[in-house]
């Protein structure tokens, strides 16, 4: 097979896209590392916590540990990584328009695009939502983790999914108080032992209850939370006051598609997994010949998984590159999914692993 | 879809979910040297405890969402497994007449110190009782997961499972 000289473009240096540069660069394919923040490692960096899985998963690693690791590998390896660089376009042909530290604009020709763009937290708006001390989750992680900084002294976290929970225990752990945890559906909705290890330093978690409102006059002084029906009315005369300072929204993500819209990339809505979407194959590829996706991007799950789907990508690409052999890529392939159905098992894997499966099914049909 | 009711609304599971799943030792089983409580109730894919037993008392197998089963006979509560749960849902108990001991997992500044007295709580952060801290132990191997031993009355050796937090 001829192989392309032209390099692949990684687009996203967060676990998805580090482990498809890492793949690409070990097969000896040229390839490109883009991000648009002054580092990579995307939200690793700011997981302190220990992370689930297996062995080969990073278990019991922190967050920030893997993404050194990743960061270390892909130094060492001699990726060309481009930071402060931001794609704001890819044009036809697979040309790439990239927007150096916000000044120098060029664009470049690649052989293959993985796109490992992440995703968006979802945004809540309610009286008083842009109050001073109203935050995603995300924030307040960033806040305390990255520039070490308590964004408040006591918190209302809205959502309980892992990363409400996950991010209410870095509060804890940062100093803040967390003055509960509230969830709109009738059953909370994160990992068991990540709501016992924060139930048991004292916080109450309230199921079919959201915000109703935060006041204050220069900034967050207080929430007021009520219960919700069925149908997440709320009740009428169930309003409760929380003295808290700040208000962390958590209530989920949004794959951030923009860059795979513009190329043309089919798109499939999936609920389960954050709403629109590139369709793609079992190899991350989506209707475009040439163009993957990795990662949240490609719905919404976790960085273990988004590390597996991107070395899925940039073993692909390597090989329709030309350098690997298609025995190489099989077997390096069969690695990569055995690894992502162990993550996919249990009752809660099980709602993504049916998802993933719709959409490689219409992916391959593309 | 969920058996374990109350910890889908609490947070945290009842003493009742947790010996439904079989996860709750008996007092006999706590007496004398005592035993690991594991406590996993939920098929979540993971098994860092399995790979950390070094008598390999602990098998999850696969797929790695199975449950954690622990053979109390080949177990010898050398408490590695404790760091090792990033769900920091092991811990070690044991009792002997009216005392009580726990080793638990501790992620919080500031770290006890040793012979501080220190309230035990509950699983629903509740202080039951008061305990005095018998050891710390933050080795580099516990990758940043102090585990503490803490001594209390063993009327409440089923209901303790950490150490209130101090703060502000």
């Amino acid at each position: 097979m001829e192989r392309d000289n032209k390099p692949a473009v990684v687009i996203g240096a967060g676990p998805a896209g580090l482990c498809a540069a890492i793949e690409l660069k070990k097969a000896g394919a040229p390839v490109i590392l883009m991000d648009e923040n002054s580092k990579p490692g995307g939200q690793l960096f700011k997981q302190i916590h220990k992370f689930f899985g297996s062995r080969e998963h990073k278990a019991g690693v922190r967050g920030f540990d893997i993404g050194k690791e990743l960061l270390e590998e892909s130094m060492t390896s001699g990726i060309d990584v481009r930071l402060n660089t931001e794609v704001v376009g890819i044009g036809q042909g697979l040309s790439i328009w990239a927007v150096e530290n916000r000044t120098h604009a060029y664009t470049m020709d690649a052989a293959k695009i993985i796109i490992a763009a992440g995703a968006t937290e979802n945004a809540l708006s309610f009286p008083g939502w842009t109050l001073p001390g109203v935050m995603t989750a995300g924030c307040a992680q960033t806040l305390i983790n990255v520039h070490r900084v308590l964004p408040g002294r006591r918190v209302l976290m809205v959502g309980s999914g892992n990363v409400g929970v996950i991010v209410a225990y870095q509060l804890l752990q940062a100093g803040a108080e967390v003055a509960a945890v509230i969830e709109a559906a009738p059953q909370l909705g994160g990992y068991g032992v990540h709501t016992a290890k924060v139930r048991r330093a004292g916080v109450p978690f309230y199921i079919s209850t959201t915000v109703a409102k935060a006041e204050g006059v220069e900034c967050v002084e207080h929430a007021v939370i009520v219960k919700v029906d069925s149908k997440f009315k709320p009740i009428e005369g169930t309003e409760r006051m929380l003295d808290v300072d700040t208000i962390c929204i958590a209530i989920g993500l949004t794959p951030s598609i923009e860059l795979a819209g513009l190329a043309g990339c089919k798109m499939i809505y999936v609920p389960e997994l954050g709403g629109n979407m590139p369709l793609h194959d079992e190899y991350m590829q989506t209707s475009i010949p040439s163009i993957y996706v990795a990662g949240d991007i490609a719905g919404v799950e976790e960085a273990s998984t988004a590390m597996e789907e991107g070395r899925l990508a940039g073993i692909h690409a390597a090989w329709s590159m030309g350098f690997l052999s298609e025995q190489e890529m099989l077997a390096k392939t069969d690695i990569a999914r055995q690894r992502l159905l162990a993550l996919r098992q249990g009752m809660f894997g099980f709602k993504r692993l049916s998802a993933k499966e719709r959409i490689v099914l219409q992916g391959k049909s593309r | 879809m969920n058996d374990n009711i109350l910890l889908k609304v609490d947070g945290a599971p009842s003493l009742e979910e947790l010996k439904a799943a079989g996860m709750l030792p008996s007092i006999d089983e706590l007496k004398g040297r005592g035993c690991v409580c594991i406590e996993c109730i939920e098929e979540i894919p993971c098994n860092p405890c399995e790979t950390s037993c070094p008598q390999n008392a602990i098998t999850v197998g696969n797929p790695i969402t199975n449950l954690p089963m622990i053979d109390r006979t080949k177990c010898s509560l050398c408490g590695l497994c404790i760091p090792a749960c990033p769900g920091l849902a092991i811990t070690i108990k044991s009792m002997d007449g009216e005392s009580a001991r726990i080793r638990f997992p501790w992620e919080y500044y500031p770290l006890p110190g040793k012979g501080e007295i220190v309230d035990m709580v509950d699983r629903m952060g509740k202080v039951v009782c008061k305990g005095k801290v018998l050891a710390v132990s933050n080795s580099s191997s516990n990758n940043r997961t102090a585990v503490i031993t803490a001594e209390f009355p063993s009327a409440f050796i089923q209901e303790v499972i950490s150490i209130r937090r101090n703060y502000g």
